[in-house]
């Protein structure tokens, strides 16, 4: 048995301990917005964070996960400034990717409230998008700098 | 693919005269299974019930019959209804189409979604659809209120009546179903748009950024079970023999049965499916290509390329032209198989019981994959029932004319009889085949003393997509498949001796269309020649392309708009150049400029694309720049990385590690304009695929001098340091 803490609600599932995080998050506590892309840590799309740092789920054995807080794109508020500045800018298509590309957007902005294409460019790299959205991704961190800058809610 | 076939106003004012439009506007929503009913009846293109439904709480539900791939279908197709119906657009919800003869597209004869046609074929209905409902919710008030029709008036949602009392459609709906069907509709003229063509929000946005859209790996039903297959590493082998034990030893997995293409591990989890597939001991019979190699087809390829092959066009006398030209230019160019990569690997749900089976999946192809199921499990086709969820990506790759994903599953679900998604990993996806066909053309062309080009010869070989499917007879007329010479046989370029024609050699590998089909080689290839000749005549490469397309002022209008907007004779900073290319597919016509620079070590940068884009009348302009900032991406990785390649006939990509795409550190800032046009609606979820490589290659040439004839670029070719 190990326990999860995912998006603040404690979870304990019965599952082999070197699962991939990934997994336990999509087919045991059924929260499919996690998604998988890869398994080798190349698309990014299984993004969560644990303890506020961006990691890709397919790479956590479910074991190391343990006692650790657990955030997925479920856990995120409605009017987080990522995700109105995502609507705003019409960023996704197939939008596959983009559960992914937030959090990774999301701790992009945790470690620099200010980013440059340059960061941008830097932290973002691990997430692939098929549907070729980079050109807004980058435009909506930007407006949802600027909204964090003024004060809008984080 | 490309043409379209006017649904002629007889057939719907019939239609709807027959049907009385009885269901059009139910309180509830029409049972889907009852739709079959309908649908039985002959002849039955237009059913406005099966689009639209408004409910008495004044929420508008259309009924799309197209899937969402990220080409924004699922705010397109509404606009188009909402337009005519007058509905409010806040009120609009969509929801995905059952299978149903209904719903076929108005050319295929099959439900599906393909060819850049969403908006082409589905205008006129649409707009016939919403408008036809309009009518019905006028009537209805205007019996409520004793007044004529002609005093009423709708407009957001509401029936307007001249003296200013109104009801809303949701109290009118109820009454509205029992209407009869208008005898005639009137559609409204474009310049009265209040909806279509104005940038308009996506409506499946908000569940794309908060994790609830959900997708076919997403789905979830009770008692499921999760199937891997390992299937053999050779297209076209089979399992000799294989041992299970291990694999059944690891906790999680249930089964391990051999199925038509190889072994399914069905486990509790995927993990446990993947662990067990991992543990399996199978001893394979590669078959006939078990000795295919790129390298050897190269050859093959180049010793055809030589030979005469069956004609696509001829016009004039090109080898005696060609011969007596003043000057003579000739070269070989090739382009590798890609993979498709969708984000979403593939995957399939299915449910069978003794009289039903379930199918969840995002496909492209809902008429075909049902019939393929129900043949496998046994079942009439009506008793399949195919829910179509979004897709993770599509680009062509969910349209599988054997429908290899869901004959898959239907195999797996037969042999395991419990629900099972049948899943594919990464690697299943990438080296699972169904590519876009490696190409080797061979070009010579001859320009008269004063540059002008007086004949061209074009020799393409590659594998025919449409050989061996359903639709061959449909797409290979006189030995020519027309999805392999399409963008090569009607070169817009004035020359007055043309040849083009095709050798298609038969190779053991799937291959399919991929995103813009033959034009992402063709484009390639004429719009890289066309530059050769340009620099051969001592030309500007756009004032070259721009005389000789003088009869084809769609073409040259974009071409004019991107190289006007890109500063064509603006200076650039040091080591940068730009490269041009133009062309036309799916009915619409684009030209991009690329900005490009190249490190030492031959890594080739595009800063900037500038994408002039007449597709003719226009939905939603905020898609079209989306779709070509999409499709610029979607070239661009084709051209600096992608590259599926076999050794031993085994394919030697399986992730994005080995078959690397564009990433955001990579992505040029993309400006597209778009030409203001009354012309009919072009297609738009390819067309900015094909003049990308060429204009980065032409860039690339224009900088260092070297001119790029294979994909994708190779860094040691350009390499200074
Ligand atoms: S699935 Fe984890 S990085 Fe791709
Ligand atoms: S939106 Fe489709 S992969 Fe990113």
């Amino acid at each position: 048995m190990i326990s999860l803490v995912v998006n603040s609600q404690k979870h304990t599932v019965d599952v082999t301990p070197d699962t991939p995080l990934l997994w336990v998050i999509r087919e045991r506590i059924n929260l499919t917005g996690t998604k998988y892309g890869c398994g080798i840590a190349q698309c990014g799309a299984c993004t969560v964070h644990i303890d506020g740092k961006a990691e890709r789920s397919c790479q956590i054995p479910v074991k190391d996960a343990e006692g650790k807080k657990i955030t997925t794109i479920e856990g995120i508020p409605e009017n987080h400034p990522i995700k109105t500045a995502w609507i705003a800018d019409d960023v996704p298509q197939c939008g596959y990717c983009h559960s992914g590309q937030i959090m990774s957007a999301i701790a992009l902005l945790n470690e620099k409230p200010q980013p440059t294409d340059a960061d941008i460019d830097n932290f973002m790299s691990g997430n692939i998008c098929r549907c070729g959205t980079y050109q807004r991704i980058r435009h909506a961190i930007h407006r949802a700098a600027a909204v964090m800058a003024e004060g809008g809610t984080k | 693919m490309t043409e379209i076939i006017k649904i002629s106003r007889q057939d719907f004012i019939k239609t709807s005269a027959v049907l009385g439009g009885g269901l059009v506007l139910g309180l509830h929503l029409p049972e889907r299974e009852s739709l079959a009913e309908t649908a039985a009846q002959p002849t039955t293109p237009i059913l406005p019930n099966a689009f639209v439904h408004i409910g008495s709480d004044d929420i508008v539900t259309i009924i799309v019959n197209k899937s969402e791939m990220g080409q924004g279908v699922y705010t397109s197709l509404p606009m188009l209804v909402a337009e005519e119906l007058e509905c409010d657009w806040r009120a609009v919800h969509v929801e995905a189409a059952p299978v149903d003869p209904v719903y076929n597209h108005t050319q295929w004869g099959a439900q599906g979604t393909g060819g850049s046609t969403s908006v082409r074929t589905e205008w006129d209905r649409l707009s016939k659809v919403g408008t036809a409902a309009r009518e019905m919710l006028i009537a209805a008030a205007a019996e409520t209120w004793s007044v004529d029709k002609a005093s009423c008036r709708a407009q957001n949602g509401l029936v307007i009546h001249t003296s200013g009392k109104s009801l809303t459609y949701g109290q009118l709906a109820e009454k509205a179903s029992g209407m009869p069907a208008p005898e005639s509709v009137q559609l409204k003229d474009p310049s009265e748009y209040r909806l279509v063509g104005k940038p308009t929000k996506r409506l499946d946005t908000p569940e794309k950024t908060n994790g609830k859209a959900v997708f076919g790996i997403d789905i979830n039903i009770p008692r499921m079970l999760v199937a891997v297959v390992a299937r053999p590493p050779v297209f076209g082998g089979k399992v000799k023999s294989f041992k299970s034990e291990k694999a059944k030893e690891v906790p999680g997995v249930k089964e391990v049965v051999q199925i038509e293409p190889g072994v399914a591990v069905v486990a509790t989890n995927f993990w446990a499916a993947t662990s067990g597939r991992e543990a399996l001991e199978i001893v394979w019979d590669d078959g006939p290509n078990a000795g295919l190699s790129t390298t050897g087809m190269r050859e093959q390829y180049a010793s055809l390329a030589k030979t005469a092959g069956a004609v696509a066009r001829k016009e004039g006398d090109p080898e005696q032209t060609l011969t007596k030209a003043a000057k003579q230019i000739a070269a070989e160019y090739e382009v590798p198989y890609l993979a498709h990569a969708t984000m979403e690997p593939l995957n399939c749900t299915i449910d069978l019981k003794p009289d039903s089976c379930e199918i969840w999946t995002g496909t492209q192809f809902q008429t075909g994959d049902r019939n393929a199921a129900a043949q496998i499990v046994g079942l009439k086709s009506e008793q399949v029932k195919v829910h179509t969820t979004f897709l993770g990506g599509g680009y062509g790759r969910r349209a599988n004319p054997h429908s290899d994903f869901v004959v898959m599953a239907a195999h797996v679900a037969k042999a395991v009889k419990k629900p099972v998604k049948v899943m594919w990993t990464r690697e299943d996806d990438m080296k699972g085949g169904y590519y876009r066909p490696m190409w080797y053309d061979r070009l010579a062309a001859g320009l008269d003393a004063d540059g002008n080009p007086v004949a061209w010869r074009h020799t393409i070989v590659g594998q025919s997509i449409m050989a061996g499917t359903p639709f061959e007879a449909m797409g290979i007329k006189n030995g020519i498949d027309g999805a392999s010479v399409e963008g090569a046989a009607e070169i817009p370029y004035a020359i007055p001796n043309i040849l083009v024609d095709l050798h298609s050699p038969k190779i053991g590998v799937p291959v399919q269309w991929w995103r813009s089909v033959g034009h992402s080689h063709t484009a390639f290839v004429v719009e890289s020649f066309i530059d050769e000749l340009a620099n051969a005549a001592g030309k500007d490469p756009y004032e070259f392309r721009r005389k000789l397309l003088t009869a084809h002022p769609r073409n040259r209008g974009v071409l004019e708009l991107a190289a006007t907007k890109a500063g064509w004779d603006k200076p650039l900073p040091q080591g940068h150049a730009r490269g041009i290319a133009v062309h036309e597919s799916f009915g619409s016509f684009i030209a991009q400029v690329a900005e490009v620079s190249v490190n030492p070590a031959g890594n080739v940068r595009v800063h900037k694309v500038v994408c002039a884009v007449d597709c003719g009348r226009v939905v939603n302009p905020d898609t079209i720049a989306a779709q070509m900032e999409s499709g610029i991406v979607y070239g661009l990785s084709a051209a600096l990385y992608g590259a599926i390649t076999l050794k031993d006939g085994k394919v030697q990509q399986d992730n994005f590690d080995s078959y690397e795409v564009v990433r955001i550190s990579e992505m040029p800032e993309v400006e597209t304009h778009i030409v203001q046009s009354n012309e009919k609606p072009g297609g738009i979820g390819e067309p900015g695929v094909p003049p990308i490589a060429p204009a980065v290659c032409n860039a690339v040439f224009a900088l260092t001098g070297k001119r790029i004839r294979s994909l994708p670029i190779r860094a040691e070719e350009l390499r200074t340091a």
